[in-house]
């Protein structure tokens, strides 16, 4: 089966944010793949393998698609070197993006690609808009199930059983392929992912693999096309635009009480809050 | 002119208090918009629940049919969709809860509309206020498309109030349901008698530092005394000492109580940005270092074996005395 994975790259979530006249100050960012998306390439590679031999299943397949400038092929090279085939950057300024460009950009290259499945992150750390998996199935007409924690494919690969964390607890729903699948990050727990191919007892470790020497040196090899916005005919605009960034206002500084009967006294007398 | 379709998710007779946020945002937009609020229920057995939900809507349009006896993406989006049409919405808007978000990105594929998704203010008709980078930074949007999709964030309204006169309800057919080749299974959730952490007043979540789920038990007292919903942060439901639908954070979920209680937390910026809008964080942890207590109104640098039982018998003696 052949699973297309878009991933975005996003501004380190570890170092602290920083606003430059009216936007995020992105000087000097050091770029990384959103985590949800790499959780989202080892739920493809896990679907795609025995994980106790490390055999990749015949016929599977794995495309790694991003959108945005020619630097950004470096993500997508991480993605290759961790096990995915083939990648597909189409170039564009991050600036000319929302959730519906990208939504359009996506259906160009799931009609030529025509995967039997998408798996998303469910949102990318920058935005959190949390929209393009469920925006691309609508658009599509295919099922989707989001925020996957667990998903179990059956050996005949013609649908998935997803578990999916909401509010009120975990949720199995069922999807006919090809259908769209978006990640929460339980999905890289050891045994969240079920092929009926890795046997039962097999354990992976825990979050997402890291790319070894031989994979990154493969990744040099492995095909990447590059497109243009034209040359795939998409001629969506972006609707949404960002016109300001703040950083929140500070907290008021707090204090620290020397002992509970304090503490109690503060929450009942200061804070009114008991 | 434009109206507000506010797609309300109910339980039983009632909106959910989930659903009275997203009234109170959409109250606010149709001011802007200069058209009228109608609260959309969808699903079997949403007929039950119109008569109390029109107390807070001057329209309510309930789409009753045994085909929609479980919630799908699939099988509503269309249903949501064609009423925005139908009613001339300009803006359509569910809360962020797990099925707004899962919801509306759908509506705003078959609308193709513009989406502002977890908005915590709209600031212009077109202008939303939302919190990015984990709630690092707060965001100005403007959203040019004739629809405009939103999902208010349920800490960041207040729950409506009821109207003077209650509101005219109305029934809309729900049209052929086609699933798309989904299938509700099942739900697995853990009762509890406790309040829903979106909309609990307080809160009270451990974290790592709670070593296992046994030693939950402890703050779990502390949270009946109080009325609390159980909260945990990331490490600790990673972790399986508690249900992963207890997460508050980034992943899982956003709160905004009047007293939160981060016991054995570290404080990892996951955390932070599903409690920071807390009216009063109260952080009791033995590292004194723990970037918690940057946020926290009131610090205790203790271990929650001894801290814990003493507050909990220092509430009981303030409560007593009242």
């Amino acid at each position: 089966m052949k699973i297309l994975v878009p991933i975005k790259r996003v501004p380190d979530p570890a170092l602290k944010t920083k606003v430059k006249d009216g936007s995020i100050d992105l000087t000097g960012a050091n770029w990384v793949v959103n985590p949800f998306d790499e959780y989202a390439v080892e739920t493809a590679l896990r679907l795609s393998e025995n994980g106790e031999s490390g055999a990749r299943n015949a016929g599977a397949e794995i495309v790694v698609v991003t959108i945005g400038p020619e630097d950004s092929a470096q993500q997508l090279r991480s993605a290759l070197a961790t096990g995915a085939d083939r990648a597909i950057r189409v170039d564009a300024d991050d600036k000319a993006l929302d959730a519906r460009v990208v939504t359009a950009v996506l259906q160009k290259i799931i009609e030529t690609e025509k995967p039997d499945l998408v798996i998303c992150g469910k949102q990318a750390v920058d935005g959190d808009a949390n929209q393009v998996g469920q925006r691309l199935a609508g658009a599509l007409g295919w099922p989707q199930a989001t925020f996957a924690a667990s998903v179990e494919m059956p050996a005949d690969q013609k649908s998935l059983t997803v578990g999916r964390e909401v509010d009120a607890g975990v949720e199995y729903k069922k999807i006919a392929l090809p259908g769209v699948l978006t990640v929460d990050l339980r999905i890289v727990s050891p045994k969240a992912v079920k092929n009926h191919v890795t046997p039962d007892a097999f354990a992976y470790g825990d979050g997402p693999r890291y790319a070894s020497l031989k994979g990154i040196m493969a990744a040099k090899k492995k095909p990447m096309d590059v497109k243009k916005l034209a040359d795939l005919g998409v001629t969506a605009e972006a609707q949404v635009r960002e016109i300001g960034v703040e950083l929140p206002p500070p907290r008021p500084a707090g204090q620290i009480v020397a002992d509970v009967p304090t503490l109690v006294k503060k929450l009942a007398d200061e804070a009114k809050a008991l | 002119m434009g109206n507000v379709l506010a797609f309300c998710e109910f339980s039983g007779s009632a909106p959910k208090s989930s659903a009275l946020a997203n009234i109170a945002f959409a109250r606010k937009a149709a001011e802007l918009h200069g058209g009228e609020v109608i609260a959309l229920l969808v699903g079997k057995g949403a007929a039950a629940a119109a008569a109390d939900t029109a107390k807070y809507a001057p329209k309510v349009i309930t789409v009753d049919d045994a085909a929609l006896g479980e919630y799908l993406a699939e099988t509503f989006a269309p249903i949501v969709a064609k009423l925005a049409t139908d009613n001339n919405a300009s803006v359509v808007s569910a809360t962020a809860t797990s099925v707004g978000k899962d919801l509306m990105p759908r509506v705003s594929a078959l609308l193709d509309a513009g989406m502002a998704s977890d908005v915590s203010g709209i600031s212009a008709k077109n202008q939303f206020v939302r919190p990015i980078l984990a709630g690092n930074a707060y965001s100005k949007v403007e959203i040019n498309s004739p629809v405009i999709v939103v999902t208010p964030r349920q800490s960041e309204f207040t729950p409506a109030e009821p109207l003077g006169a209650a509101g005219a309800v109305s029934n809309a057919p729900a049209g052929s349901v086609d699933a798309k080749g989904a299938t509700f299974e099942r739900l697995e959730s853990q009762k509890s008698d406790r309040p829903d952490l979106g909309d609990a007043k307080v809160v009270v979540s451990g974290g790592r530092g709670m070593k296992s789920g046994e030693n939950f038990k402890v703050l779990e007292e502390l949270a009946d005394l109080l009325g609390a919903a159980m909260g945990a942060s990331r490490a600790a439901t990673d972790a399986g000492m508690v249900p992963a639908d207890w997460q508050v954070g980034q992943t899982g979920k956003i709160v905004a109580p009047n007293l939160y209680f981060a016991v054995a937390i570290s404080g990892a910026i996951q955390h932070l940005a599903g409690m920071k809008g807390s009216k009063t964080i109260v952080a009791i942890n033995k590292d004194k270092e723990a970037p918690i207590f940057q946020v926290a109104d009131y610090g205790l640098v203790a271990e929650w074996e001894k801290a814990i039982p003493e507050l909990i018998a220092e509430i009981k003696k303030v409560k007593a005395s009242r």
